[in-house]
């Protein structure tokens, strides 16, 4: 058969799921092998830093989230890959745990602060924030290209209300009950969603899609 | 902008099988819970609940195995229900690919288990499930029944979704033993009075016959709606559900997962 080579295993990205014992795993990995990549799940630093993509997923509380994290070098990690340009993506929890802290039933736990801001309770009645919702990407946003008006999945009750939109720095934002917090941002090799993908049907996918397009 | 209201189908899983009838488009297996899944994602099911009625642990084996199954096929959130009565049940169902668990009677026996599961792994993965009735027993009118509804458990259904909100449960799925099956329209007085207590979202269960059913549950305090039977049969179609909430002013995803 004279096939084209394009689109053969060979050709395909390696994305690593960082697995630092933040439940929701597998469902990252076949979401990310859905969207078109090599997936391993592993918690080797050395995996983990030559992979064309990094993922964090993160489900759960944000200090034992920030601890397992830690545990596998993480935070150095993410940093190291920030550094030298290599893609990063971070879901939920993990996304949250990029800002400066974290306040959960009134104590501070420290991130990993590549982002300023905190993490804190959304100030809404109907808690937590379940569910598909819309979010508003500005425009040049590579994350949601083609998928603007999509619906995505959101499970959480903490998120961060206040980010400056500086040069390079591109921010979603979403809402809930009028609250207004951060469902997205892309900065550099770093990005990252509160919501998650990997939950969101075919417009998860799409958005995965993006992400893997950029490695 | 704001939240979709979900619409869920749930499946009852017997060893691995759907119980209940389905009869439903070109399957090639209508017993097979991961086909109807896939078949649910793809008209737009907003979650999938699998609901477990084995009763050997030969059985709960098999279930695990359909839960892995269709967390390989399925890219929406998939809820599992069933014989959860602890830290060690909801952790076998997560890893096996469960995004949420929900548990019932366990709960009532043991309300600490609530506590030690969502301290563990969040609040989000519990859904408290009541299988509730209207009774003249309790002061809210509505008690919470056991056994298939068969039995009354003696307590006030409205009072123990407070206090299981309380202590830390994620969402509630309020299921009508007395609208279950009639088709009749969903008991919006029960919605309502569980609404009235509890701030986390509320599933509103059982009655469901048309359409048109599904919206008052809505406007009664609903943030999303669940049927089976009429799901399974083709009598009602999710989109249809979806355009009908639409149409009553609420916000709905309308693409396919």
């Amino acid at each position: 058969m004279s096939t084209p080579t394009a689109g053969r295993a060979d050709g395909r990205k390696r994305v690593v799921v960082l697995d630092y014992g933040s439940g929701n795993l597998r469902s990252a990995e076949r979401a990310v092998a859905h969207a078109g990549a090599d997936v391993v799940v592993t918690a080797d630093p050395e995996q983990a830093l030559a992979a064309d993509g990094l993922v964090v997923p993160g489900v759960g509380a944000f200090a034992a989230c920030m601890a397992g994290l830690t545990d596998v070098g993480g935070p150095g990690l993410i940093a190291r890959r920030v550094a030298e340009g290599r893609p990063t993506l971070a879901i939920c929890v993990g996304h949250q745990v990029l800002f400066d802290a974290g306040i959960e039933h009134g104590v501070r736990a420290p991130g990993c602060a590549v982002w300023p801001g905190l993490v804190e309770q959304l100030a809404v009645q109907r808690l937590p924030h379940m569910g598909w919702n819309t979010v508003e990407p500005p425009a040049g946003s590579g994350l949601f290209a083609g998928i603007e008006d999509e619906r995505f999945y959101f499970v959480h009750s903490y998120g961060v209300r206040m980010l400056a939109e500086t040069p390079g720095r591109t921010v979603t934002w979403a809402e809930h009950e009028g609250d207004r917090f951060v469902a997205a941002v892309e900065e550099g090799p770093l990005w990252s969603t509160q919501f998650h993908p990997e939950k969101s049907g075919e417009a998860g996918t799409a958005l995965l899609r993006n992400w893997v397009a950029t490695l | 902008m704001s939240v979709a209201v979900r619409v869920i189908p749930c499946l009852d899983v017997h060893e691995g099988r759907v119980v209940k009838g389905v009869n439903f488009v070109d399957l090639r297996d209508a017993g097979d819970p991961v086909e109807l899944g896939s078949v649910y994602g793809h008209e737009g099911a907003d979650e999938l609940t699998f609901l477990d009625v084995s009763a050997s642990v030969e059985g709960r084996r098999t279930t695990l195995d359909v839960v892995r199954r269709t967390a390989e096929t399925v890219l929406i959130p998939l809820t599992v229900g069933g014989g959860v009565g602890s830290v060690g049940d909801v952790d076998g169902l997560l890893r096996a690919g469960a995004d949420k668990v929900s548990i019932n009677t366990a709960a009532m026996r043991r309300p600490e288990v609530i506590t030690e599961i969502t301290q563990r792994f969040g609040n989000q993965v519990l859904v408290l499930s009541v299988d509730a009735r209207r009774s003249a027993a309790t002061p809210s009118g509505f008690e919470v029944t056991t056994h298939g509804g068969r039995q009354s458990a003696g307590v006030d259904a409205v009072e123990w979704a407070a206090r299981a909100a309380e202590l830390g449960v994620g969402e509630i799925l309020l299921n009508s033993i007395d609208a279950d099956g009639t088709t009749d329209g969903f008991d919006l007085e029960m919605i309502r009075a569980v609404r009235a207590v509890v701030d986390v979202p509320l599933i509103a269960s059982g009655g469901a016959g048309r359409a048109e059913d599904f919206p008052p549950a809505v406007a009664a305090g609903a943030d999303a709606v669940l049927a089976a039977t009429v799901f399974h049969f083709g009598t009602v179609r999710i989109s249809e559900v979806k355009q009908a909430i639409r149409d009553a002013g609420y916000p709905v995803r309308l693409g396919a997962a």
